[in-house]
């Protein structure tokens, strides 16, 4: 198979995948047990007005007509109002996006970073006590929940010692504003990137302080299935012909285990990078939540206090929409680096 | 029979088993540890009404955001009720959550795993297909939206986890009865005239569980973490049930005063917990794939 037609065959499973999955969204919001309306007014409010909140929704519809309606809307990237200050939900998912994207990025560069160190050394010191302690930590990094880390992280580092910002994403007044050449201006919504643009130091030191807690926390919490990883692939690399010639070759086990090992690992590293692109986005949720971070995850979680289903169902459809992009490109990209998955 | 007979053969399967797990090294301690762990807890909870010193929804049993004292181990929270009796009463929601949760996957996952990758064809692949969408959906995204439409409870929280973790069993057993149903012994047994039911009862069933009972034992740690983070976004159940995921969400409004003790003890017993389980299922899926660790 040529990789043109994996990439079109790739793509036309997706269709049928987020169709599934903008159904099974549909069902949960509108057919489980429950009525939004209801349970967003906690019985506060007459029949008449519940009658004209749900009409103003489009919940009056039949149900298929509704179940149209939610397509159509999102193939015109329509994410429709929200239920408690009818303003685009569309709209403010996309700007409470780039926060969690920002956050996302450096959660997972500490994640490989840290895995990966942590993995070669402990598959070079293989069923050693560092090996074994190591291995330890993996499954304890797992089995922690996010949340709690980021609380521990704020007692020291906020509370404690008061070295570092407990939450927020900037101070008020610092926000970097981008590039600005006269008339035209440009930003990305990611702080780090804004204040570069701006040529900002101040900003982009300010930027980094808040982001450093978050970010660890969930890079921590996401490091230990790259640490199994790479131990698991180095140590299977290692036992390799090719390693022992390279090593009968006399090269330094350093350049064996850099150059020749850890090379090998990068390919089924780069496939868990996407896959754990969904556990990323969960992973945020909480971590913005105890940040005080204002991103997409902090908005699904807000939302849920003020019972604002529209809302709900939207942000959890672009969660959906992303994770489906996400593995689609990693798929193509797999398949573009390692032709046997073309086969 | 065939039933009780499967089940009879993996309990008499897993207690030899059990007995010699330290001495597989690794991997059998990390069995043992995880067990102990579990039990510990369990055991704690399930003594619950005779160890706990206070009542665990008494308000005003000691002073406000006491620190840890001599009377008040573990401290007390905002209300004066004391973390101690907190921390002994709160894991019986977790547990109960997670075990009905894991359940569930495994009274929906394993038979659907079971028949539909045993059936072949359009069944398999449209039961695949569905399986991957929500597989590939982020978990505690997916939990959130149904326990959000769902309520508080013990068994709605359950179920939300269960839908998210069902597709993990699915693929484990299909995999396992794709591998299975060519083997020439399976083959041997159809040919000798068995029907497509004992064939999957009898033959390849009992094949296919052992990696079920590993993946299950990871499940239950996902479970307990799925529904402590459903407590923490606000999906827990109403605060009259001592639960460590809602003290641990409660304590984070506590932070600023430096109140410490309010949530690293029940943010520990869920690590522990969580831990447990998770090591249980490192060492039983080592145990189980002796290849992987040579």
């Amino acid at each position: 198979m040529t990789l043109r037609s994996y990439v079109i065959g790739r793509i036309l499973l997706t269709i049928p995948m987020i169709l599934l999955l903008l159904t099974l969204v549909f069902i949960i919001v509108r057919i489980l047990p429950g009525d939004p309306v209801l349970v967003h007014f906690e019985k506060k409010a007459t029949p008449a007005m519940i009658e004209e909140f749900r009409h103003q929704l489009g919940l009056d519809k039949p149900l298929e007509q509704q179940y149209g309606d939610y397509l159509l809307g999102l193939l015109r990237g329509d994410l429709g109002k929200s239920m408690a200050d009818f303003s685009s939900v569309g709209q403010q998912i996309f700007t409470a996006f780039p926060a969690t994207l920002e956050l996302s990025i450096f959660s997972m560069i500490i994640a490989v970073l840290l895995g990966v160190f942590l993995g070669a050394r402990a598959s070079r010191s293989y069923n050693s006590v560092e090996d074994h302690s190591i291995r330890v930590f993996g499954i304890v990094s797992y089995a922690i929940p996010v949340f709690f880390l980021g609380m521990v992280f704020q007692l020291i580092f906020g509370i404690g010692l008061h070295i570092l910002p407990t939450g927020g994403r900037i101070s008020p007044g610092m926000e970097p504003h981008g590039l600005a050449l006269g008339d035209f201006r440009f930003s990305t919504g990611l702080y780090t990137v804004d204040s570069v643009l701006e040529g900002d130091p101040s900003k982009l030191f300010a930027t980094l302080r808040y982001l450093l807690l978050p970010s660890l926390t969930l890079g921590i919490v996401l490091s230990g299935i790259f640490v199994r990883l790479t131990r698991s692939n180095m140590l299977e690399t290692l036992r390799l012909d090719f390693v022992t010639a390279a090593r009968a070759r006399g090269l330094s086990e350093r350049a064996v285990l850099y150059g020749y090992a850890l090379r090998n690992a990068f390919l089924p590293i780069l496939t868990m990078m996407g896959l754990q692109f969904a556990a990323l986005l969960a992973g945020a949720i909480l971590t913005e939540t105890t940040f005080s971070w204002p991103g997409l995850g902090r908005y699904l979680v807000d939302r849920i206090a003020f019972r604002d289903y529209t809302a709900i169902q939207g942000a959890i459809v672009f969660f959906g929409l992303l994770v489906a992009l996400v593995s689609l490109v990693v798929d193509i990209l797999y398949a573009y680096l390692d032709p046997r998955i073309r086969l | 029979m065939t039933d009780t007979q499967t089940r009879g053969r993996i309990v008499v399967q897993l207690i030899p088993g059990l007995a010699s797990l330290r001495k597989r090294g690794l991997a059998g301690w990390f069995a043992v540890i995880g067990l102990a762990m579990v039990f510990v807890v369990v055991l704690m909870t399930a003594t619950a009404p005779w160890i706990s010193p206070h009542d665990p929804n008494e308000i005003g049993t000691g002073p406000v955001l006491g620190p840890p004292s001599l009377s008040f181990p573990l401290g007390t929270n905002h209300l004066g009720q004391d973390m101690l009796s907190r921390l002994i009463w709160g894991g019986s929601t977790m547990l109960q959550v997670a075990a009905l949760s894991v359940l569930v996957c495994f009274i929906v996952g394993v038979p659907v795993g079971l028949l539909t990758s045993y059936a072949g064809g359009l069944v398999d692949r449209s039961a695949s297909l569905a399986m991957d969408s929500i597989y590939a959906f982020p978990g505690l995204v997916l939990a959130i939206a149904i326990a959000a439409m769902l309520g508080p409870g013990v068994v709605n929280m359950s179920l939300s986890i269960a839908v998210v973790y069902v597709p993990s069993y699915y693929r484990i057993v299909r995999s396992q009865v794709l591998s299975i149903k060519e083997l020439p012994y399976v083959e041997a047994a159809r040919t000798l005239g068995a029907s497509g039911r004992s064939t999957l009862l009898r033959y390849i069933l009992p094949n296919v569980l052992p990696s079920v009972v590993a993946v299950a034992t990871v499940n239950f740690a996902d479970a307990i973490l799925t529904a402590a983070g459903l407590t923490f976004v606000g999906l827990g159940l109403p605060i009259s049930t001592p639960d460590w995921g809602w003290d641990l969400t409660y304590g984070r409004r506590l932070l600023p005063s430096g109140a410490w003790w309010v949530i690293t003890f029940p943010g520990l017993m869920i690590v522990i917990l969580a831990l447990g389980f998770a090591f249980v299922g490192e060492g039983l899926s080592e145990l189980l794939n002796p290849k992987l660790e040579q």
